[in-house]
């Protein structure tokens, strides 16, 4: 295609925008207020998908021993435990140390029982590793794996609390994924119908430039450009506005409710924009595109 | 050259708008096409255009089979076919220049060119003056005017004028004709369908008079044309 009938094209979707200035606006209201939600509801699930995911990393298994285990064979059970993908780390427990911290916990205030003892470590076959994982949803692969593992007695681990948080992960997978659906659905709709009114205002000139020889590539085109403007404006306007509006949130929640902190840190602007910019401009683009195809083949019989 | 051989044409069941109409209209020719308000007149201009396909028959243009020609390709058949109509066509939000250099741009000219074909076009018309006017600032027989301009500023080997005179006074239909037989003198093949009687007996051109579909009369040039 030649530069200038490049730049033909994308002056006749600027001017097909402007012509239908109403549904022009429209659209691209409807499109950023599109856009927008995607943007608050991408921003609140990345951010509780952290929590979850802090959560998550707390969530440990527990691999015991068999009660004669010597020191050596420990160390090679914890070097199987390393080589596993699932695994993000592990802490080895001495009987020593689980006494102490059971100590702590059980004897607060009455330490004279804990005395009883003397040196005799009641706990001495209670030596184990704290296996923290990558991802919850792996947990039941791990354990089948450490339980298989020679020297290892017992493998505990919270069934209930990983299932709620994958099942909670996979339900705000799904929601997303159903939001997500019926927003495109309502923003390549309106395109359509701008881009029809476009049609419907230009019968005539694409008459006449069918008669005098124009392509359907040619006929066509404009309307795309005016499809994909109308997807690129309506996605950069809330995107702009979320920028700042995350930016304020942050502040103001770090600074009005500092109790929080450490509770909810909320993801840094830039790493949520990141990804946030090019998907949204993706999508509007994408609808745009979508939407003004879609409508050309059905009403522009060229 | 212009060849229809056994051409029909049928909209729904009832008296076809075409029936069985063979003609040829050799290059360089000027051809009247004669006849009342359902003829067959503008059907066959249609035809022409590919803008409809015949029920039967064969249509050959400049040596190309039109039912042959695939739809992606048919832009390119009507780039050597230009077309006038009676209520001009013109683009009303842009200018005389803007109008013209329409067809230029639609066929992917070169900008040079448009710069080049233009301006000369629109002075063999005699609007050179006038490129900045838009079409409601313009008389009928100028608007008309344009309308040739940008049907031959892609130099068509043909040029199919529907009513070219419909919407003007006696005076503007005269120069527009004057006009239509300059075009043909330079080598353009021009076929114009008319109900101007006026005009088609003055002009002593090929006349063919069409009937409910059929044709029939078909006076050579110079011969004298009575209704």
């Amino acid at each position: 295609m030649r530069i200038s009938t490049f730049l033909y094209t994308l002056k006749q979707g600027v001017k097909n925008i402007w012509k239908n200035k109403m549904f022009s606006l429209a659209s691209i209201a409807t499109m950023s207020a599109c856009i927008f939600l995607f943007g608050v509801f991408y921003s609140v699930v990345v951010n509780f998908q952290k929590v979850v995911k802090e959560v998550e990393s707390g969530v440990a298994v527990t691999v015991f021993f068999e009660d004669n285990i010597k020191e050596k064979e420990i160390k090679a059970i914890g070097k199987q435990i390393d080589k596993r993908v699932e695994v993000s780390k592990k802490v080895f427990v001495s009987a020593e140390d689980t006494w102490d911290e059971f100590q702590k916990v059980y004897f607060e205030g009455a330490e004279e029982f804990a005395e009883d003892f003397a040196d005799d470590n009641p706990l001495i076959h209670s030596a184990h590793y704290e296996v923290y994982m990558n991802d919850i949803s792996m947990q039941e692969s791990l354990v089948t794996y450490l339980e298989s593992l020679d020297g290892v007695k017992e493998v505990k681990s919270s069934d209930a609390a990983a299932n709620t948080l994958t099942d909670f992960n996979r339900l705000i997978g799904y929601v997303s994924a159903g939001i997500i659906l019926i927003l495109l659905c309502v923003a390549v709709f309106l395109i359509s119908n701008t881009v029809t009114v476009g049609i419907a205002v230009r019968r005539e000139e694409i008459a006449i430039m069918k008669l005098i020889g124009a392509t359907d590539y040619f006929v066509r085109a404009p309307f795309i450009v005016e499809g994909i403007l109308i997807g690129v404006i309506g996605s950069a306007l809330p995107l702009a506005v979320l920028y700042f509006m995350y930016r304020r949130i942050i502040f103001y929640v770090a600074d009005k409710f500092r109790w929080l902190s450490g509770m909810l840190d909320f993801l840094p602007v830039d790493q949520v924009f990141s990804v946030l910019v090019p998907v949204a401009l993706i999508l509007g683009v994408g609808i745009g595109f979508l939407g003004s195809r879609m409508t050309i083949r059905k009403h522009l019989k060229v | 050259m212009i060849k229809l051989e056994n051409v029909s044409k049928s909209y729904s069941a009832g008296i076809p708008a075409l029936n069985d109409v063979s003609l040829k209209i050799e290059p360089g020719e000027f051809v009247f096409v004669v006849g009342d308000s359902g003829s067959g007149k503008s059907t066959l201009i249609k035809l022409l255009l590919k803008e409809l396909e015949p029920t039967s028959g064969n249509i050959v243009i400049n040596n190309q089979k039109l039912g042959s020609i695939r739809h992606r390709d048919v832009p390119r058949f009507r780039r050597h076919v230009g077309v006038v109509f009676q209520d001009f066509r013109l683009l009303k939000d842009r200018n005389v220049y803007e109008n013209v250099a329409f067809a230029q741009r639609v066929i992917g000219a070169p900008t040079k060119s448009m710069r080049r074909k233009v301006p000369a076009v629109l002075s063999m018309v005699g609007l050179a003056a006038k490129y900045k006017s838009y079409p409601r600032e313009i008389s009928g027989g100028e608007q008309q005017r344009v309308a040739i301009a940008r049907a031959l500023v892609n130099e068509p080997k043909i040029l199919l004028a529907d009513e070219p005179t419909g919407n003007l006074d006696a005076h503007n239909a005269w120069d527009i004709m004057k006009l239509l037989e300059e075009i043909n003198h330079r080598g353009t093949t021009v076929l114009v369908v008319t109900h101007n009687q006026e005009i088609v007996r003055a002009m002593k051109k090929r006349v063919i008079t069409m009937k409910k579909g059929v044709i029939v009369g078909d006076e050579k040039a110079g011969d004298s044309y009575e209704d």
